[in-house]
């Protein structure tokens, strides 16, 4: 194992967020230790993206309708469901603006080969294919050296091949970079074969918390059972 | 099959890269020299109601003696001058218009407050044709260059600002919380995000507001001016020269034209990432 600096986890608790008399996230607790991997299952309307947000900092903690403690690294980077390319900037570009660093054009360059994107640095985004131009976000993430990577579904626009080659990917570059993941989805099967944790969210609170085991991991049809009634699917065909 | 996408919206990712089917656009195209049958038969029409007395000389003259008309005007000197201050009026009312147009739809766009204040008395003011205004502007500013370039002005600032203001308004907030999750700063933001968004939107704008700057211009010469275009078109008037007022009418189209193609090139270099307009030479 790579060895992962001394950094603070991700770390939530009591987290209350209202919209408008309707509580979407109702006293959540949840800690990302530095490095691990942690995949984030609900139905929709849970509150996933909601929490994803908070911690990205996109949603106003000073507003009212939020309450509880919020702690995330200093540096943090997110991959969302659309890949969110400016598509008036070529690939390197999306990947190197609002990187602060002298060496930046050369780290967007590194990061577009680590996740197979070299010949195309110079294209415009819209002449990506959608696997292209989710690795083109995943490098534009990749390259803010993370401590903390939040991932909101981001393959879920993705025909079911390129969603396989994507999942390798990102374990891939988990694996070699250690930055902590938290990933929001509803693909159970997903969850079970990338994360440490799965966690599942239910009603604005963490309702199960389960640890899949080593990888790679062969049968996991008895937790996948679980974990689908925990999300109120009854599961008897496929398994 | 499925990828010649016409009015390709903006934020598509196709699941095949575009850049492999290029010409599949390029078929439609007919050949220039097609297009051109009929405005020439046209003139050749107009040319022999001229000869054969169909049409009397003092209501319209043939296109013959519009070309010599063109030459003379030319040569003496009348016409050049004319252009000159003509072109003159329309890029100071120009630039003054697009400017402020341009300073007041950002503002507005990207502030509460620019909106709160700006877009009240704007919208109010669109809905007024900035013609009418000539009447207003002789009697505060009498008959020199400032009423013409003043009504260019006030013709431009409307498209402009309109277009402006729609364009930063509808860049994609999608984007803005990628570049602040990004780390981008407000100048980032604006150059990477805002401006790029806004342009296409921006040079519609521009180009409306050329065509309003011509027409403006006309407007304020024909109804008083001892310089111009406009002055020789009415000069002509006096002397049943419907030769050189023909010339006069000629030049403000190809003066229009000329100014359109100019953004027409501008856009295709600007929006060069747009598929449709990369990949089909529009």
């Amino acid at each position: 194992m790579s060895t992962p600096a001394e950094t603070a986890p991700a770390h939530v608790a009591g987290l209350v967020r209202d919209f408008g008399g309707r509580r979407v996230l109702d006293g959540l607790d949840l800690t990302v230790a530095p490095g691990e991997f942690v995949a984030l299952l609900g139905r929709s309307g849970s509150g996933k993206s909601t929490l994803l947000r908070v911690l990205a900092g996109l949603d106003d903690t000073a507003a009212e309708g939020v309450s509880g403690t919020v702690e995330v690294p200093g540096s943090l980077a997110v991959a969302f469901q659309e890949p969110r390319l400016l598509p008036w900037r070529s690939v390197r570009d999306n990947v190197r603006l609002g990187l602060h660093r002298d060496d930046a054009i050369e780290a967007a360059g590194r990061a577009l080969d680590e996740v197979g994107l070299t010949g195309r640095a110079d294209a415009w985004p819209l002449t990506l294919s959608g696997g292209e131009a989710q690795r083109a976000s995943l490098a534009r993430a990749l390259v803010r050296e993370p401590e903390l990577l939040l991932l909101d579904e981001p393959f879920g626009a993705l025909d079911a091949l390129t969603r396989i080659a994507m999942h390798d990917l990102v374990l891939d570059l988990w694996t070699r970079h250690r930055p902590g993941i938290l990933l929001v989805t509803h693909d159970v099967d997903e969850a079970l074969a990338l994360a440490d944790r799965v966690v599942v969210l239910d009603g604005g609170r963490i309702v199960a918390d389960h640890a899949p085991g080593p990888r790679p991991r062969h049968d996991t049809s008895a937790l996948r059972a679980t974990v689908l009634a925990e999300l109120g699917v009854i599961d008897d065909a496929t398994t | 099959m499925s990828t010649t996408f016409p009015g390709a919206p903006a934020r598509t990712y196709d699941s095949e890269p575009t850049r492999t089917d290029p010409p599949s656009g390029r078929r439609r195209r007919t050949p220039t020299w097609q297009r051109w049958i009929s405005p020439i038969a046209i003139v050749v029409v107009w040319q022999l109601a001229s000869t054969t007395g169909l049409l009397a000389e003092d209501e319209l003259a043939s296109p013959w003696r519009v070309v010599t008309a063109a030459v003379d005007v030319t040569r003496s000197g009348e016409l050049p001058e004319g252009l000159a201050i003509s072109l003159g009026r329309v890029v100071a009312g120009f630039l003054i218009g697009g400017l402020v147009g341009l300073v007041l739809g950002v503002w507005s766009g990207l502030s509460r407050w620019g909106g709160l204040i700006v877009d009240p008395p704007v919208q109010m003011l669109r809905t007024m044709p900035h013609l009418a205004l000539v009447p207003l502007f002789i009697l505060w500013f009498g008959v020199d260059e400032t009423p013409k370039i003043l009504l260019v002005a006030l013709g431009v600032l409307f498209p402009i600002y309109l277009n402006v203001h729609a364009g930063v308004r509808g860049v994609d907030p999608k984007l803005l919380e990628m570049a602040r999750v990004s780390g981008f700063d407000r100048r980032e933001i604006l150059r990477h995000v805002v401006v790029p968004g806004a342009l296409p939107s921006a040079l519609t704008g521009l180009r409306l507001a050329l065509g309003i700057a011509w027409l403006s211009i006309v407007v304020a010469e024909t109804v008083s001016s001892d310089t111009g275009l406009g002055y020789m078109i009415n000069n002509a008037r006096e002397f049943l020269r419907t030769d050189v007022i023909v010339v006069g009418l000629v030049v403000y189209a190809v003066l229009g034209l000329g100014t359109d193609a100019l953004v027409r090139a501008l856009e295709r270099r600007a929006l060069r990432w747009r598929p449709t307009i990369a990949g089909t030479d529009s």
